[in-house]
């Protein structure tokens, strides 16, 4: 159960046990609590006052978000609300757009990514990504594939073979892989692509892994393995994860950010702990979302 | 337990014995009127035959639809009998021009053609003297020298046009569109008045590959696009997001993603100019002697070996030379062809 729980807390799971099977409040409060910060990994990522826009279209507005190190944070929300737009702009993949125009500041490490000077790859390499639809590179095997960041941004590593097993481990999809890592990446299952897809951002050691609904292509089986991958990964870095699954937030993620749009630019409604988020939200907005009464 | 009998596969959407036999007879009763038409009306010949059985066809067929089911239905068939004509006068040119091109090349081809070239043999020598390795030689080089220059030109193009896609890529793909139209003369002559005439003043096997290369970089360059268009921009944003640099994603990831794609493009790049005459007749300059330096003398072609037994000889020998040529050609083509289209089949994405 949730450690700050009070009486409020409990009326409230127990009024919510009695439409669904789990609340996802329980679900929240079952979950293994994380420490952050035990790990040192950095200051983490934080974000201060960021806006975006495509063309002359403002899609989000004044988002100050901190990832602390070492912790798993979710951003839900309805679709357009610009989480995911937000989440591009961790790791400078926003301007891939060429209509794309931002402000604010972007801090890892304290130091802003969008600082006149900075080398972009350099953040990339910091900030890893996995997409919403997995896509492993075509020409390239399963072992090519998970070491292809190596070969890709030009970094210099010995014993490959220790980092190609000890990827796939942390992905899970080391005892799958392990005798067709010769095979292209194309013939293993979608669950199976995005956990290669997982792999080959481990690749590169990210601090921070930034997932764009990783799950919303793969089946219920393929998602419960990724989710077991996060929480592994959580150990030794930062995740900030999009999904559309409030179950999924409620497992995995330490803190939920809730995202809207009211048909303006989206704004992040509120942020707390998530066995906060799905039990005693600040906002009615936030209630309204995460009980289903809209979205 | 009661057993379960399986069912065998059946196909009840398919067509009957019966429907089989009826459009069977309405087929052949409709030969038996284009034949009588022919017989006792003003039509004549084959073509005659042709145009009435396809009349009385799709009209037996109109009929028979509009007896057993309805108007529309029976427009229907009308709209398939014409779409079935034009396939067939599509096909006609190219049967045609294989069936002839093989019917009368292959008196002239015998195994010595293949190890002589003509310095020996006048065209009107019978077939068996001289022989056209010179041509095939010549061919080969020329446009081995234009992919050579071509590819990179065209490949570049296509990498500006989809992956740097700068402020110049609406009116460079424009112009690639408008150059793929140049007729192949006028780069023929573009080389001669450009390059022979005021520097070279040699006609050599490289001024035909630069001819033929002007021909050769917008197909490249229109094929190598639509291909890498193909490549999914999930591949891109993956690269970039491991952190590779632009130039890195494209090389590693874009260009060997779409590499059969790429090789189709070489090989109609090359199947557009094998064939090309006129430019190869104004600045290659045309020989009879084997010769394997595309920077120095003339250099002769199957075009132009071609070219010369029909317009200089004038005997049964020349002719079954010219189309012994052109068979070569058309085969040569016709691989390169297959060739694509088993590559391009091969899809990785």
């Amino acid at each position: 159960m949730t450690p700050t729980g009070n009486s409020n807390n409990e009326n409230m799971e127990k009024k919510m046990q009695t439409t669904k099977p789990t609340s996802l409040a329980a679900v929240a409060g079952n979950r293994e609590q994380r420490v952050p910060g035990t790990n040192l990994l950095g200051t983490g990522l934080e974000t201060r006052g960021v806006h975006a826009w495509f063309g002359t279209k403002h899609v989000l507005s004044d988002v100050s978000l901190d990832f602390a190190a070492g912790t798993v944070t979710a951003l839900i929300g309805p679709s357009g609300c610009g989480k995911s737009t937000y989440l591009r702009t961790l790791n400078r993949m926003h301007e891939f757009i060429p209509t794309a125009a931002l402000a604010g500041e972007v801090l890892l490490d304290g130091k802003d990514i969008y600082a006149p000077g900075t080398d972009v790859t350099k953040i990339r390499l910091r900030v890893g990504m996995v997409f919403q639809k997995p896509n492993p590179f075509p020409s390239m095997t399963i072992g090519e594939n998970v070491l292809s960041g190596l070969k890709l941004a030009q970094l210099k590593k010995s014993n490959t073979d220790e980092l190609l097993e000890s990827c796939l481990v942390r992905a899970g999809l080391w005892t799958e892989v392990k005798d067709r890592l010769g095979e292209h990446g194309g013939a293993l299952s979608g669950g199976q692509q995005q956990r290669l897809c997982i792999a080959r951002a481990l690749a590169v050691e990210p601090q921070v892994l930034l997932m764009d609904e990783p799950c919303s292509a793969l089946d219920p089986g393929s998602t419960f393995r990724i989710e077991q991958t996060i929480s592994e990964l959580a150990k030794s870095m930062t995740i900030v994860i999009v999904t559309h699954n409030m179950q999924q937030a409620a497992r995995v993620a330490d803190y939920t950010a809730f995202f809207l749009s009211d048909g303006g630019p989206g704004v992040m409604v509120e942020t707390a702990p998530t066995s906060k988020i799905f039990s005693s939200p600040t906002d009615k907005r936030t209630e309204d979302y995460v009980t289903g009464r809209f979205g | 337990m009661t057993q379960t009998t399986i069912p065998s596969p059946q196909k009840p959407w398919g067509t009957s014995i019966a429907q089989r036999l009826t459009t069977a007879a309405i087929l052949a009763l409709a030969a038996v009127l284009a034949g009588a038409a022919v017989e006792f009306s003003g039509l004549s010949g084959k073509l005659g035959f042709v145009a009435a059985y396809f009349f009385f066809a799709s009209l037996l067929i109109f009929v028979q639809q509009l007896r057993l089911r309805d108007l529309a239905a029976a427009k229907d068939s009308l709209l398939s009998s014409f779409a079935f004509l034009a396939m067939t006068i599509t096909l006609i040119p190219i049967v045609s021009i294989v069936s002839t091109v093989f019917l009368k090349g292959y008196k002239g081809i015998h195994f010595g053609m293949f190890t002589n070239d003509m310095t020996q043999a006048s065209v009107n020598d019978p077939v068996t003297s001289g022989g056209l390795l010179h041509a095939l030689v010549g061919t080969i080089l020329m446009v081995g020298v234009a992919l050579i220059v071509s590819f990179p030109i065209g490949l570049l193009t296509a990498l500006y046009l989809t992956e740097i896609r700068g402020n110049l890529a609406r009116p460079i793909k424009f112009l690639v569109q408008a150059m793929s139209g140049v007729p192949s003369i006028v780069a023929g002559l573009f080389i001669l008045s450009i390059l022979v005439i005021p520097v070279t003043q040699e006609l050599n096997g490289l001024m035909g590959s630069l001819a033929l290369s002007i021909l050769m970089i917008p197909t490249i360059a229109r094929t190598a696009e639509e291909m890498l268009l193909l490549i999914p921009n999930d591949l891109r944003e993956a690269g970039v997001a491991l952190g590779a640099t632009q130039w890195r994603t494209v090389s590693g990831v874009v260009v060997p993603a779409a590499k059969s794609g790429l090789v189709t493009a070489v090989i109609l790049g090359i199947a557009r100019i094998i064939g090309e005459t006129a430019p190869i007749l104004l600045v290659s300059g045309g020989a009879d002697a084997l010769n394997f330096n595309p920077a120095s003398g003339p250099m002769g072609s199957l075009p132009f070996y071609i070219w010369k037994a029909f317009l200089t000889g004038g005997t049964e020998e020349a002719y079954a030379r010219a189309w012994g040529g052109m068979l070569i050609l058309l085969i040569l083509i016709m691989v390169l062809f297959g060739l694509a289209r088993y590559l391009s089949g091969r899809k990785v994405v």
